[in-house]
């Protein structure tokens, strides 16, 4: 059953020619909507996640739920097909079921709010937009444990309820919700501000209903959609190939003791329609690591990606959805079966990137980029202060930006669009924390014409005793270079006792005791490099080198030689260069670092862990969607 | 008999404008600007201004000058080669910044990061901590610091900058350090982060202290120069530069923190154009200054522009407080231009500057630009009989704009128009930003429009904004020069001071506030500015406890005195629910504590024209068809310089002046006030 949506006026909208200019007048006014969104919200937030580092996403949407304007496409047909109940105006929805909307939110720590936008008695437009909470309750501080076998672990599951009914605030609702979270001030102004955020897109949108005319708003959003379906049907013809491309990348583990997972995807096209098969991507996992994945927002990152590695001068919207089919197996890996664990999907989020780029670069090596920091690495800690006051820290690193086309990718940085660091005078202030390093790590960013960029190393100090968690990946698979480009560095952490004990730290762990005085050095993964190392330019790497971002050592992964200044010895270098690239084997598109089969051979000695196990599926999953 | 003098360099002319501080009688001067060295074309001015007085030189007792020096310096990567001096540990801070790609999901594809101001190679590790409270952790070691100075200097840095963690709460390892380097390396300037911008946020203070080193050697050289020379011709004058928060500074203060100055430039138009609303009873105001590449907008509120606490310049955002002007990438340049794949029609950021120039120039440019698009509409005059600037090629100008027909499919004029729909939208964005997002109604506001192509737009935006009247002041060059003469000195100092209110005492606080005023006054006891002209106003920067950003919180002390932080927290409660609609149940804190204060402000009368009746017709030189909202019309063209007092011209019209022309549109008319401004508002229709 759809969503009963109730309007008091059931007069269609009249669909009038909008001529380009308040066309473009209107796409404008949209899009300036949606940035005052991220505007009211990022000033009135308060957990770090959402204030500082950006974890949020606004959209404004047609009457149908089709996104015109924002990032990560459309929640709202997801929910309109899912919801049973009615929708009326003075409505505002809150939910956080992934199940409940088709992943339209990934884990339970995205709340979504959702407005239907009414003017006349019908519904005009939408809006909505999700932040991710820094607890939504559950077993362990932060609500993502990796070891978790159900959602139920997970934290507290909202299905989509009216936290306004019609216009009027639903107080109990709100407050049997907040009795749920460790931290219910900041999920409580975090709300307060989402709210709010949407209530300004709207404002906005009803202010342009009233300057050009409900119909010709109404018939200028389907026109928006229905230009950028035009410009994309133009891309897909001219970049995709009709002969099928694949593709597969890996998450390492699971966090249970078994991995590597595999995502893989074929690519196609059938006249003007590109179609994504993962047929034999790996069933669900029996940890969190799934990734329920919404085939309406792969499409976006589809059309993203394509737009910004193809023609970045399109604006993006839902109108070319129709031009994608995705084909997603259920119990598999991106679409798990409930009551599957859902909440540490973020490195499969982040792979799906990876996997992506990897697809679309195949047919145009020239346009590839590497792999590089596709995940949001996690880290939480947490206790009680000298002053017996509960805190709690979730934060996001960043690393190595993959080398590209057109240059080196920066150390450090991050791959989602938004995001910023928290300043590390900000977290001392607030936290009992003394951050002792943060800094690149030299030689993670893999070689190349261009170079991919340098991983993030944050030595963090403690200062009262408490429990770390921390989330990461590819440490066990490389970030991998092309076209001849070498892979970038993995990750690793390290945990030095107040003793001096030195302990290996696993990429996924939850709950990890610390004491006074301990340090965690929590390192990420660089980028992989792009085109051949040995026709870099030897002084750029020479300059690297005396910058501190690559080791004399590092220098000779380019075939370069150094004078005692750590200048480029030019004629040593070309004869260097010369006989190493006789001496190497062709050049392949992808270099991945080895198979493996050949990295899990090699796993002990170089990160000084056991490989993972190969992964036994969970049997519903498996069995069900052998169906 | 004493003089002041405001003079303001722009890129092609250098406006002065000289008061008689006895009578407030006024004169001003434009001479060509001479970018090899801007103080030729100064001292050329003053020459020429003072021969239009009648008055000597000797008689000039204080210049006042906006300069963009500064600016030029960070635009053209002219600044000096910075050393930097950080805590073990943190030698990467500007490599990393704030870890941002600009753009949506996926924006990493085309983002290729620019180098850091200070060069890793040039960066030094300090061993030595302080914690966020401000205590010792790891006292200054200096035993590698005396050679790791040595180094740099031998490297070549030409100014040292030192940004240590956590010296915003406590700085005296960075002046210790300083110290160190003073000793070791004297000849190199020195900036300290503590002192530069003592607040929180390591990459924002450091980023902020790097610039002031980067731009003090050219700007102390440039004002030394100037000063010099202003010295040879006037005895005992005094210099004073524009701030980009639109106050004074000495040239000493412009010299140790020349990262104050990266506004200069705009901070005087905005200045000028309050003053002189302010002269025709404006006082709230939104400020429109369209130029051939950029439109820089601000907001004013009782006579005061609203600052912020950052300065972009370029793709580097500094903590320097200054008048809050947007700028967006929409000036007569622009070039319009429709992408193939999507038809759409897009106008600049992209610009045909002043080389090739807009098609209409004749000087090799063929893309469509607005200055195009307005010729084709017609509202240039079009013969240099009725006072066009220079002869416009329409034929030119028509065969770029056909372009944009061709692709949408559309007759010319109405490819023409929307164009100008367009870019007056892109400048009605940043017009927002000013406005509705700081929960301000444009329609509470007045609308001042200046820059070469300021005053052709000014109606539209005044249709967009419903910002009404829209005035256009006279000589919109001389505005700046303007702003420069008749601002107040100005300082502020300021501290990070982070205490929940339920932690904290009022008095506490009230005695960090007395000292901060006195900090600040100093300055302006060094200018010999007695203190009983002296005013003083704080500022309590406020929050949630737990928010990141920060809301201001205007407070005067008699009021603090008797309600202390309740009273300022009740109207932080104001602020947040008119910006974000709600407020929270939740501890507030304080961040920042900061006082300012200002010299007295100069008495100066703006001239005046002669008084007529509502009949312009003396004024009228011609007409000619234009086309608007989509019809043509007969607009009638008149000489701003003989208009009266007390004129109406009714639109559609065009009045031209020598550096600009002014299009009033049809249903609405444009009253002349004594002061030659013309105040533009929609015709009642009854």
């Amino acid at each position: 059953m759809p969503a009963n949506i109730i309007e008091a006026n059931t007069t269609p909208f009249d669909i009038v020619d909008v001529d380009p200019i308040t066309l473009d007048l209107i796409e404008n006014g949209l899009r300036n909507a949606r940035f005052e969104m991220d505007a009211v919200l990022f000033r009135t937030a308060m957990s770090p996640g959402i204030r500082e580092q950006h974890d949020e996403f606004p959209i404004i949407a047609n009457r149908d739920g089709k996104m015109v304007v924002g990032q990560l496409g459309s929640f709202i047909h997801g929910f309109l097909s899912a919801y049973e109940g009615t929708i009326e105006d003075g409505d505002v929805f809150l939910m956080s079921d992934p199940y409940a909307c088709n992943g339209a939110v990934s884990h339970l720590n995205d709340w979504l709010v959702l407005m239907p936008l009414y003017k006349g008695g019908r519904i005009i437009s939408w809006s909505a937009m999700f932040g991710h909470m820094s607890d939504v309750g559950g077993k362990t501080p932060g609500s993502l444990p990796t070891d978790a076998g159900q959602i139920y672990e997970e934290g507290l599951i909202i299905p989509p309820v009216k936290l306004y009914r019609k216009g009027e605030f639903q107080s109990d609702i709100m407050e049997l919700i907040l009795r749920n979270c460790r931290l219910p001030h900041w999920n409580r102004s975090d709300l307060t501000g989402i709210v709010a955020a949407n209530r300004i897109g709207q404002k906005r949108i009803l202010e342009m209903a009233e300057r050009f005319g409900e119909d010709v708003y109404h018939s200028a959003l389907e026109e928006l959609l229905e230009r950028n379906k035009r410009a994309m049907r133009q891309l897909i013809i001219q970049n995709i190939p009709e002969k099928k491309v694949y593709f597969e990348d890996f998450i390492c583990d699971d966090g249970i003791g078994m991995g590597p997972y595999k995502l893989a995807c074929h690519m196609w096209r059938e006249g003007d329609r590109v179609i994504f098969d993962f047929g034999e991507t790996d069933p669900q996992s029996q940890s969190s690591v799934n990734f329920y994945l919404n085939e309406e927002m792969f499409k976006m990152f589809v059309g993203v990606f394509m737009i910004m590695v193809f023609d970045p001068q399109i604006l993006f919207n839902d109108g070319f959805y129709d031009l994608v089919d995705v084909r997603i197996r259920e119990g598999s890996f991106l679409k798990p079966r409930h009551p599957a664990a859902l909440s540490c999907r973020t490195h499969a989020l982040g792979r799906v990137m990876d996997l992506l780029n990897g697809l679309l670069g195949q047919s145009k090596p020239e346009f590839l980029c590497a792999a590089g920091m596709s995940d949001s690495p996690h880290f939480f800690y947490s206790g009680y202060d000298k002053r017996g006051e509960w805190f709690q820290l979730y934060q996001i690193s960043f690393g190595g930006i993959p080398a590209k086309p057109i240059g080196d990718g920066p150390d450090g940085h991050s791959l989602w669009p938004t995001f910023t660091n928290v300043p590390n005078e900000f977290l001392e202030s607030y936290f009992p924390l003394q951050i002792d390093v943060y800094e690149t790590v030299a030689d993670t960013g893999g070689p190349g014409f261009y170079r991919g960029g340098n991983a993030l190393k944050i030595g963090y100090r403690f200062l009262e005793p408490g429990e770390i968690s921390i989330h990461d990946d590819r440490w066990l698979t490389y970030p991998w270079g092309v076209n001849g480009g070498l892979p970038g560095g993995r990750s690793s952490k390290v945990l030095e006792r107040r003793d001096g004990t030195v302990e290996h730290l696993r990429s996924k762990c939850d709950r990890i005791k610390v004491d006074v005085g301990d340090i965690l050095y929590f390192i990420t993964w660089g980028g992989g490099g792009w085109g051949d190392p040995f026709t870099r330019d030897a002084d750029l790497v020479a300059l690297d080198v005396r910058r501190g971002l690559v080791t004399a050592a590092g220098a000779e992964r380019y075939g370069v030689v150094l004078t005692e200044e750590l200048y480029a010895d030019t004629a040593e270098t070309e004869a260097l260069r010369i006989k190493l690239t006789a001496e190497r084997s062709d050049i392949q598109i992808f270099d991945k670092g080895g198979t493996i089969a050949e990295l899990k051979a090699r796993c002990l000695v170089e990160t000084g862990f056991e490989p993972p196990e190969s992964p036994r599926f969970d049997v519903r999953g498996t069995a069900r969607a052998a169906e | 008999m004493s003089y002041r003098l405001g003079v303001d360099v722009g890129g092609t002319f250098t406006d002065l404008l000289l008061i008689d501080e006895a009578k407030g009688a006024t004169y001003t001067a434009k001479v060509p600007s001479t970018p090899e060295d801007s103080s030729l074309g100064v001292l050329a001015g003053i020459d020429k201004v003072c021969q239009t007085a009648g008055v000597s030189p000797q008689s000039i007792s204080h210049v006042m000058h906006g300069t963009t020096v500064a600016t030029n310096a960070m635009l053209t990567g002219n600044g000096a080669r910075v050393g930097l001096a950080v805590t073990r540990g943190y030698k990467q801070v500007l490599q990393i910044a704030r870890s941002l790609v600009p753009g949506g999901l996926g924006g990493w594809v085309i983002y290729n990061k620019s180098d850091p101001m200070a060069a890793l190679t040039d960066t030094i590790e300090v061993n030595e901590r302080m914690s966020a409270r401000g205590d010792t952790v790891e006292p200054l070691s200096e035993t590698s610091l005396r050679e790791d100075l040595r180094r740099l200097a031998d490297q070549g840095i030409e100014a040292l900058t030192i940004s240590l963690i956590n010296a915003y709460a406590n700085g005296a390892h960075e002046r210790r350090v300083r110290d160190i380097a003073t000793e070791e390396i004297p000849h190199i300037p020195v900036s300290i982060s503590s002192e530069v911008i003592p607040e929180m946020q390591e990459y924002e203070r450091t980023i902020t202290t790097v610039a002031n080193s980067y731009v003090r050697p050219v700007v102390s050289n440039y004002l030394r120069n100037l000063h010099s020379e202003l010295s040879n011709r006037m005895a005992d004058v005094s210099l004073h530069v524009l701030r980009s928060d639109g106050g004074l500074a000495s040239v000493d203060a412009a010299e140790a923190y020349p990262v104050n100055m990266l506004m200069s430039g705009p901070a005087g138009g905005v200045s000028g154009a309050l003053w002189i609303a302010q002269q025709a009873g404006y006082d709230n105001l939104l400020t429109f200054d369209m130029g051939g590449t950029s439109t820089d907008v601000a907001l004013a509120q009782n006579g005061a522009a609203q600052t912020r606490r950052e300065t972009t310049v370029g793709d580097v955002t500094v903590r320097a407080s200054s008048v809050d002007v947007r700028t967006v990438g929409a000036g007569g340049g622009s070039i319009a231009h429709v992408p193939e794949l999507t038809g759409a029609l897009r106008v600049g950021p992209q610009s045909a500057g002043a080389n090739p120039g807009p098609a209409a120039y004749g000087t090799g440019g063929e893309e469509p630009t607005v200055t195009d698009a307005n010729l084709v509409l017609g509202y240039f005059p079009q013969t240099t009989r009725l006072g066009g600037e220079m002869q416009m090629d329409r034929a030119k100008a028509e065969a770029a704009v056909q372009k944009i027909a061709d692709a949408m499919g559309l007759p010319l004029k109405k490819a023409a128009s929307g164009i100008i729909d367009i870019v007056n939208e892109n400048m009605f964005g940043a017009l927002r930003l000013v406005s509705v997002e700081q929960g301000h109604d444009p329609r509470d506001f007045s609308l001042i429009a200046f820059g070469g192509a300021g005053p052709m737009h000014a109606n539209a935006l005044g249709r967009l904004t419903n910002a009404w009247p829209v005035i256009i002041p006279p000589g919109p060059g001389v505005l700046c020069a303007y702003g420069d003469a008749t601002t107040r000195l100005r300082d502020e100092a300021s501290r990070t001071y982070i205490r929940r209110f339920d932690d904290t005492r009022s008095a506490g606080v009230m005695a960090i506030l007395e000292e901060l005023a006195d900090t600040a006054a100093q300055t302006l006891d060094a200018e010999d500015v007695p203190r009983k002209d002296q005013t003083t106003k704080f500022e309590i920067d406020v929050r949630y406890n737990g928010q990141g950003l920060t809301l201001t919180v205007n407070v005067d002390l008699d009021e603090f005195r008797a309600h202390g932080l309740e009273g300022v927290a009740e109207k932080f409660d104001q602020v947040h629910e008119k910006l974000f609609t709600f407020n929270l149940e939740v501890a507030k804190e304080l961040v920042n504590l900061r006082a300012i204060v200002q010299g007295k402000a100069p008495i100066v009368d703006a001239e005046t024209i002669g008084a007529g009746d509502e009949d312009p017709a003396a004024a009228r030189i011609g007409e000619q068809e234009i086309h608007a909202d989509g019809a043509d019309y007969m607009a009638i063209i008149y000489d701003r310089g003989k208009l009266l007092d007390g004129n109406m011209v009714a639109g559609p019209a065009i009045v031209t002046e020598m550096d600009s022309t002014t299009l009033i549109l049809p249903e609405h008319a444009g009253e002349v006030d004594r002061l030659g401004n013309i105040l533009i508002s929609p015709v009642q229709m009854n």
